[in-house]
C-alpha cells in the first residue's frame, strides 16, 4: 500500500485539470484479489473432486466466475457513480536494494472494465459449456484448463506491473495451449496447439526484453511509475522510450494476432466452441489491445514515433485479414478472421491516440463476438460438422440460435443503434480527427467487408435449403440462454458511450474508463459526427445489400457457391455465373480475387517466411543436438558415468553378504586402530 | 584399589564375544556374543569409577543406559531372528546371504 499514496497524490494532482475524481473502492477493492485466485481454486477443486459431479467439475468453474462477477459488478457499478482507483501490493523480492517484484491487484477504470468483461461473457461461456461439453471426452482436464483460462487472464488485467502482467500473459498462453489441443488425438489439433503457442512465443520476446528494458529505466516494473515517468516526460530516455514501445507492441502484436502475427489464430479454432468465444471475447487476444492501453501514456507522451507502424500493422490487419472472411468455408474461420479484423480496429484506434475508442470497440466486440461464436457451436452442435457448405436452412429448426446470431451479426456489422456501430462509429471519428484520414477510408471500407462476410455467413449457414445430414433441432436451455443473455448487451451496451452524452447518475464510458493514476489525454469526441456516422453506416448497409445480392439465393452445391469466390480461376468453366457476377456488382469480383491473393500471400509469404525461420532454428538445432550436446556435453557425462560403473563393479565383490566377514573387517580395523593408537600416544 | 584383574576380567570376556561373533553360526549365539562385548564394556566403566568416584557416577549411569539400550537391541534382535526362521526355516548367517553382489 506504500507506492499507493503516491498513485492518489499524482491523480490529485492530475485532477485539476483532468477532472479524476475517484474514491478508493474501501472493502471490495482491497479484496478485488479474490478474482485472482478463485479460479484457480475452481482449478483445483476440478482436478481432485471433479469426476465426481454431474458436470465432471463445470460446476466449480461456474461458481468461482459467479462469485467473481458479483465483485466486478459491484466494482464496475461503484466506479461509473463515483470511481474507483485503489492499488494493493505484496512485495515478494527484492533485487538489490532497489528493484522491487511485487504482485498484487490494480482497481482503476480499465481494469475494473476487464474484471466484468472476463467474468461476465466468462460466466456465460462457461454455463454454455456445460451444455456444450456434455459427453464429450475429458470434460473435468477441459473445465480445469478453462478455469486457469480465465484466472491468468484475471492475473494480468489485474496486475499493478509489467512482472505479474507477463506471469497472466504465459498463463493465458499455456492454458490456451491446452485447450486448442483438447481433441489431442488428432494430430492437426496438436499442430494448431503448437502453432499458437510458439507464435505467441516470438511474440513474448518482445513482451519480456521491453518489460526488462522499462524497467531498467524507470527503475520500477509498476504501471503507475511507468505512467507517471512518460508523462514527466524525461528527453533522456525518449531512445528506451521508444524501444520499449516497439517491444511491447511486437508482444501485443502476438497475443492479439496482429498482421503478420496473426497466422496461429484461424488455426486456434481447433479447439472446442466455448474456447473459441472465450479466447476471441474475452481472454487471450485483448491482452495484447489491453496492454497498449494500459501503458498509453508511453505511446502518448514519448514513443509517438512507434504510432505510425502500429497504425499501419493495425490498418493491413482490419482490411486485408478481413477479406480472408469471405473465401473461408469454416464458420469458425469466418468469425476467426473477422475477429482479427476487428482487433486491427481496435489497435489502429489505440495507436492513433483513441484510448477509448479502442477499449469501447474491445467491449461491445467481446459481447457479440463472444455471441456469434456460441451460436456457430449451437449451429455445430446441431448439425456436427464446422463447414458451411453442410448447413443452410436452419433459421426455421434453431429460431433462438437464428435471431440471436442475427443480432450478433448486426452488431458486428455496425447497423444502428447495436453496440457495434457506436464503437466503430467512435474509432471513425478518432482516426478522422487525429489526421488518419487514409486510414479511416480502409476502416470505412472494412466496414463494408465486415458487412459482406457476415452478411454470407448468415446467408449460407440460416437461409436456403438444408444440406446437411440428420434433422437438426435447437440447443438445449444450457447452450441457448448464455446466447440470450449475451444479445441483449450486443443490443445496448453501445448507448453507454454516445459522444456528447451523458447519463444522469452515471456519466459515459469515457468517463470510467478514464479513472487511471495519470490523465490519459486521448481524444475522444464531444458530439456525434453524423456525416461520418451515416458513412459508417452506409458502408455497412451497402455490404449487406451486396452480400444478400450475391448469397441471398440459395445455391445447393460447392460449385455454385465457389463460383462467386473465384470468379476470376474459373471463367470458363462457369460462365454463366460470371455473367451473373458481373451484373450484380463490381465488388463482388473484385473482392474475391483479392482475397484470393491475400490468401495467398498469408499462405506462401508469410507462412513461407516464418517456415523459413523455422528451418533455420531447425538447422541450428540439429547442430546443437547432434555435436554439441550428443558428442560434447554428453560425451562427458558418458564418460564420468563409465569411471564410476567400473569402480562400483570392482568395489562391489567387497559385498560378500556374508555377515561375519563384514564383523571380521569390522574388528581388524578397531584392532588397526588401536595399535595406532597406543604406537602415537 | 586394584583394577587390574577386573580389566582383565572384562578383555578376557570381550575376547570371548569377537569370538563368538566372528566364528559362530547361529544368529542367537551371535547375538550373545554381542551381549558379552556390551557387557565386558559395563565391567570396564563399573570398575574405573569406583577408581576415580567421580561425583554425579558417570560410570554407573552410563552402565544402565547400555543394559537398557541392549534390552532394546536383543529385542529388535530377537524379533529378526524369529522373523527370518520362520521365512527360512535355519537361523545359520551361512545361509543369509542374499544381500550381495
Amino acid at each position: 500500500m506504500g507506492a499507493f499514496s503516491d498513485l492518489l497524490l499524482i491523480a490529485a494532482e492530475e485532477a485539476e485539470h483532468a477532472e479524476i475524481h475517484a474514491g478508493d473502492g474501501g472493502w471490495w477493492a482491497d479484496t478485488a484479489g479474490i478474482m485472482l485466485i478463485l479460479p484457480f481454486v475452481a482449478y483445483l477443486l476440478i482436478i481432485f473432486f471433479g469426476k465426481r459431479l454431474k458436470y465432471q467439475g463445470g460446476e466449480f468453474a461456474v461458481g468461482a466466475l459467479a462469485i467473481n462477477l458479483l465483485w466486478a459488478t459491484v466494482l464496475f457499478v461503484m466506479n461509473m457513480t463515483g470511481g474507483v482507483l485503489d492499488q494493493t501490493t505484496f512485495e515478494i523480492a527484492r533485487i538489490g536494494s532497489d528493484l522491487v517484484f511485487e504482485l498484487g491487484w490494480v482497481v482503476d477504470g480499465l481494469s475494473i472494465m476487464m474484471y466484468f468483461l472476463v467474468n461476465f461473457v466468462g460466466l456465460l461461456v462457461f454455463i454454455y459449456a456445460l451444455g456444450y461439453m456434455e459427453g464429450d471426452v475429458r470434460v473435468a482436464n477441459f473445465f480445469a484448463s478453462f478455469s486457469i483460462f480465465a484466472g491468468a487472464m484475471l492475473v494480468l488485467v489485474g496486475a499493478p506491473n509489467l512482472i505479474q502482467l507477463i506471469v497472466g500473459w504465459e498463463g493465458v498462453g499455456l492454458a490456451s495451449y491446452l485447450l486448442i489441443g483438447h481433441y489431442w488425438e488428432d494430430m492437426d489439433n496438436v499442430k494448431a496447439g503448437n502453432k499458437a503457442f510458439m507464435t505467441n512465443k516470438v511474440a513474448d520476446v518482445g513482451l519480456i526484453l521491453g518489460a526488462i528494458l522499462l524497467g531498467l529505466a524507470i527503475g520500477d516494473f509498476d504501471f503507475g511509475h511507468l505512467s507517471e515517468a512518460a508523462v514527466a516526460g524525461n528527453v533522456e530516455l525518449n531512445a528506451v522510450a521508444l524501444t520499449g514501445g516497439f517491444l511491447l507492441f511486437f508482444g501485443a502484436m502476438g497475443k492479439s494476432a496482429q498482421f503478420p502475427l496473426h497466422i496461429w489464430l484461424p488455426d486456434a479454432m481447433a479447439g472446442p466452441t466455448p474456447v473459441s468465444a472465450l479466447m476471441h471475447a474475452a481472454t487471450m487476444v485483448t491482452a495484447g489491445i489491453y496492454l497498449m492501453a494500459r501503458v498509453f501514456p508511453l505511446f502518448q507522451n514519448m514513443a509517438q514515433d512507434a504510432r505510425p507502424w502500429m497504425i499501419a500493422i493495425g490498418a493491413i490487419t482490419l482490411f486485408a485479414i478481413g477479406l480472408l472472411a469471405l473465401v473461408a468455408n469454416d464458420i469458425k474461420k469466418v468469425l476467426a478472421y473477422s475477429t482479427v479484423s476487428q482487433l486491427g480496429y481496435m489497435m489502429t484506434a489505440v495507436a492513433a491516440g483513441g484510448y477509448t475508442a479502442g477499449l469501447f470497440h474491445l467491449f461491445t466486440h467481446a459481447f457479440f463476438k463472444a455471441l456469434l461464436f456460441l451460436g456457430a457451436g449451437s449451429v455445430i452442435h446441431a448439425v456436427h460438422s464446422n463447414d458451411m457448405k453442410d448447413m443452410g436452412g436452419l433459421r426455421k429448426y434453431m429460431p433462438t440460435t437464428y435471431w440471436t446470431f442475427i443480432v450478433g451479426s448486426l452488431a458486428l456489422a455496425g447497423i444502428f443503434p447495436l453496440a457495434g456501430f457506436w464503437s466503430k462509429d467512435e474509432i471513425l471519428a478518432t482516426l478522422g480527427h487525429e489526421g488518419y484520414t487514409t486510414v479511416m477510408w480502409i476502416a470505412i471500407a472494412g466496414a463494408f467487408v465486415t458487412a459482406f462476410y457476415m452478411t454470407r455467413a448468415v446467408a449460407l449457414t440460416f437461409f436456403g435449403e438444408y444440406k446437411g445430414h440428420g434433422k437438426p433441432h435447437e440447443s438445449g436451455k444450457l447452450m441457448a440462454r448464455p446466447l440470450i443473455g449475451l444479445a441483449i448487451p450486443s443490443i445496448f451496451v453501445g448507448v453507454l458511450n454516445i459522444p456528447g452524452v451523458d447519463w444522469p447518475g452515471i456519466g459515459n464510458f469515457t468517463e470510467w474508463l478514464g479513472v487511471r493514476v495519470v490523465a490519459m489525454g486521448d481524444y475522444h469526441p464531444e458530439s456525434v459526427d453524423f456525416g461520418l456516422a451515416a458513412v459508417g453506416l452506409a458502408a455497412a448497409l451497402l455490404g449487406i445489400v451486396v452480400g444478400w445480392m450475391i448469397w441471398g439465393a440459395d445455391r445447393k452445391t460447392q460449385e455454385e457457391r465457389d463460383s462467386f469466390a473465384v470468379p476470376v480461376l474459373y471463367p470458363l468453366l462457369r460462365q454463366k455465373y460470371y455473367i451473373d457476377h458481373a451484373a450484380l456488382g463490381i465488388v463482388g469480383a473484385t473482392t474475391g480475387p483479392l482475397a484470393r491473393f491475400v490468401d495467398w500471400t498469408n499462405t506462401y509469404i508469410i507462412d513461407g517466411i516464418v517456415n523459413g525461420v523455422g528451418a533455420l532454428t531447425r538447422g541450428l538445432g540439429t547442430f546443437v543436438y547432434g555435436i554439441l550436446d550428443q558428442r560434447g556435453v554428453d560425451g562427458i557425462f558418458n564418460g564420468l558415468s563409465a569411471v564410476a560403473d567400473s569402480a562400483g563393479s570392482g568395489l562391489r565383490k567387497l559385498q560378500t553378504g556374508r555377515i561375519q566377514q563384514y564383523a571380521a573387517s569390522f574388528v581388524a580395523g578397531a584392532i588397526v586402530l588401536a595399535v595406532v593408537f597406543v604406537l602415537v600416544s | 584399589m586394584l583394577v587390574n584383574q577386573f580389566l582383565i576380567l572384562a578383555a578376557a570376556l570381550f575376547s570371548l564375544g569377537v569370538y563368538g561373533l566372528l566364528v559362530r553360526r547361529n544368529i542367537v549365539l551371535i547375538l550373545l556374543s554381542v551381549e558379552l562385548m556390551l557387557n565386558a564394556v559395563n565391567i570396564n566403566l563399573v570398575a574405573f569409577e569406583s577408581m576415580i568416584r567421580s561425583a554425579d557416577a558417570t560410570g554407573q549411569i552410563f552402565t544402565i543406559f547400555i543394559i537398557t539400550v541392549a534390552a532394546a537391541e536383543v529385542g529388535i534382535g530377537l524379533a529378526i531372528v524369529l522373523m527370518i526362521f520362520r521365512n527360512r526355516r535355519s537361523a545359520d548367517v551361512s545361509d543369509l546371504n542374499l544381500m550381495r553382489w
